[in-house]
């Protein structure tokens, strides 16, 4: 007996997040055979749905309206609620970014449910659909399920392998039409700092820079190691405050969660707030002047010395891997 | 201005974390006001001061949550509430925590209620959008500034690195970030005044609530630590040497590149 899941499909720059292909992934474990419908708000979002649907959505419901193009919780909830009570879903998944964690608690006082927030990890007990997420600034992991109602969750970027992409796959696409009322906050100005390309949540590789990089200039050796890697800079809330770099490039706890298969933090202390946003990454590396150094704990290999040594000679080394490659 | 600000305590996670059992060993450990609830206390305290009124700091909790309300008092709060289901409730969830405080602000004529973003124990930034909802105002997350002039309100919202200005007025629910305000450290003077402000003691009797009322939607299974990692490995050598190895662990050992 399978359930009826709603899935919210997020854009940014007229593309559909990884994290949404993955949310996908998530609510057809929830269905358990049932119907995954892919659910997308904003304006002309509607060109995205058949993508939803060839990473597994079975149909996709569009709700567009002008007052859409930004989102707002007001405007949002209004749109999600007009599908939850056409659909009457037993299930609903969110992308764990900042839309997913502003929306999803309204909607869910919405409806009267629990929400599991932040899970890194669905599957299945004896027939019950069961989360994991992380807990205490990502020491400890909590193992849990949906009482009653609806089954509700979020799901963290990079966590949770999306389907395969399958562009036969077809589904119906569908309006719902909604008249947006009364938003009680509006959208000024925003200014948008998130450096060029790559997203850093669902990058997979970052290399992260600390105090440690010393200036502005000192994170020159640390993007050009992470583009020959084809990856992404982080930074510590070190590094933002101390003005080496913009606060978007943040990864913590205030900052960005990240899962990459590889995070390599240099001249980073590692802080418990700056863990609780990287701890669950695949490989860690820890470059660091200190042996001592708080990173070491975490990090799968750690070389102990000047970053401006080390990081210019493995960007080197790759290099010369990379050219042989070709 | 009537403030109110929406407090946890917490374990503080600098702490470490054994487990048995499947819960959390907390006997000895560490509690602090979470992080982020302290940005808040400071603000709301920040907004009195400028425009005056009166800010009151509500928690759910149990008898040890007292010394938090007591240090947000010290702060510099007027007063505080310490809603205590100790008796009554073995396990809430943010459904639980979100109906009770609801039910006590229903009929505050609250102007402003401030949160934490997030709490550093559970994690899942719920509390303060749930209330906001089930009271009927408007909430904003993540916030790094906030001018009030009347009832018109300006604000700075945090969005993964990018910021938002939103215009929006009173009364509203904001949830802060880092970035908003460096939390005072209590004075003497302030901790002395803070043993003589009002400290009102609820339960969910006084709220006209049952058990039921607020039972949790969500039920915790197991509470483990992370997998164990194979201990790291500090590479020995010549940097140079370092290097190397490192390059070739991660290819043929870890096989991320
Ligand atoms: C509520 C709250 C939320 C927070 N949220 C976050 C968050 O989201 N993200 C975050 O990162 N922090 C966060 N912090 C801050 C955190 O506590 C630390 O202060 C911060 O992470 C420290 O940054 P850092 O490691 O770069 O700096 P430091 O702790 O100063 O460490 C610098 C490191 O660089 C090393 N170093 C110096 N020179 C070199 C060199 N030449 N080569 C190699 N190594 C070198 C040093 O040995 C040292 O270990 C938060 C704090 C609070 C209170």
């Amino acid at each position: 007996m399978g359930k009826k899941v709603l899935v919210l499909g997020e854009a940014r720059d007229g593309q559909l997040r990884n994290v949404s292909f993955e949310a996908i992934a998530a609510g057809k474990k929830v269905a358990q055979g049932g119907e995954v419908i892919g659910v997308l708000i904003g304006v002309s979002v509607a060109s995205l749905a058949n993508e939803l649907i060839q990473y597994g959505a079975d149909r996709v419901l569009t709700v567009e309206d002008e007052k859409l193009g930004q989102y707002t919780s007001d405007g949002f909830s209004q749109a999600f609620m007009a599908v939850v009570e056409q659909e009457q879903p037993e299930g609903i998944v969110f992308g764990h970014t900042a839309l997913g964690k502003d929306l999803s608690p309204k909607i869910a006082a919405k409806i009267g449910a629990g929400l599991i927030s932040d899970a890194t990890f669905v599957g299945e007990e004896d027939g019950e659909i069961v989360f994991t997420r992380p807990i205490y600034s990502g020491k400890a992991f909590e193992k849990i399920t949906a009482k009653e109602g609806v089954v509700f969750s979020t799901v963290r970027p990079n966590n949770i392998e999306p389907l395969e992409k399958d562009t036969s796959r077809t589904g119906d696409v569908s309006e719902i039409s909604v008249s947006i009322t009364d938003l009680r906050t509006v959208i000024q100005d925003v200014v948008r700092k998130a450096a060029d390309g790559v997203d850093l949540s669902e990058a997979k590789v970052i290399i992260a820079g600390g105090r440690g990089a010393k200036s502005e200039e000192g994170f020159k050796p640390l993007k050009e190691l992470a583009d020959v890697l084809g990856g992404a800079v982080g930074a510590s809330r070190g590094a933002c405050d101390a003005d080496y770099c913009d606060y978007s490039l943040q990864i913590g706890q205030t900052g960005k969660v990240v899962t990459p298969d590889l995070y390599i933090a240099c001249g980073i202390s590692g802080a418990i707030q700056h863990l609780a946003g990287m701890s669950n990454s695949k490989v860690i590396v820890a470059i660091n002047k200190d042996p001592e150094a708080n990173i070491f704990n975490v990090a799968d290999y750690g070389i102990v010395g000047d970053l401006f040594e080390v990081v210019p000679m493995l960007t080197e080394e790759f290099k010369k891997i990379k050219a042989a490659q070709v | 201005m009537n403030i109110y600000v929406l407090l946890k305590r917490t374990f503080d996670t600098e702490e470490k974390i054994s487990i048995t059992g499947g819960r959390i060993q907390d006997d000895g450990a560490e509690f602090i006001i979470n992080p982020y609830d302290e940005y808040a206390v400071e603000e709301a305290i920040q907004i009195r001061d400028e425009i005056g009124g009166e800010v009151t700091v509500v928690s759910v909790g149990i008898d040890e949550t007292e010394k938090q309300l007591r240090t947000a008092l010290a702060m510099g709060a007027d007063k505080a509430v310490l809603i205590n289901t100790e008796d009554d409730i073995e396990e809430g969830d943010q459904y639980t925590t979100a109906r009770i405080i609801t039910e006590y602000l229903k009929d505050k004529e609250a102007d402003l209620i401030l949160a934490g973003n997030v709490a550093i124990d559970g994690g899942s930034g719920q509390v303060g959008p749930r209330v906001a909802d089930m009271l009927g105002i408007p909430y904003i997350t993540t916030i790094t500034n906030i001018d009030i002039d009347g009832t018109d309100v300006t604000i700075t919202r945090d969005v993964e690195g990018d910021s938002e200005k939103i215009k929006t007025s009173l009364p509203l629910l904001i949830t802060c970030q880092q970035g908003l305000n460096e939390p005072r450290y209590p004075s003497l003077p302030g901790i002395m005044k803070a043993k003589k402000k009002p400290m009102e003691e609820l339960e969910l009797d006084d709220l006209d609530l049952e058990e039921e009322d607020v039972e949790a939607k969500t039920k915790t299974l197991d509470i483990f630590l992370p997998p164990n990692k194979a201990a790291g490995r500090v590479l020995e050598g010549d940097i140079a040497n370092q290097v190397q190895e490192l390059i070739s662990l991660l290819r043929s050992e870890a096989k991320v590149i």
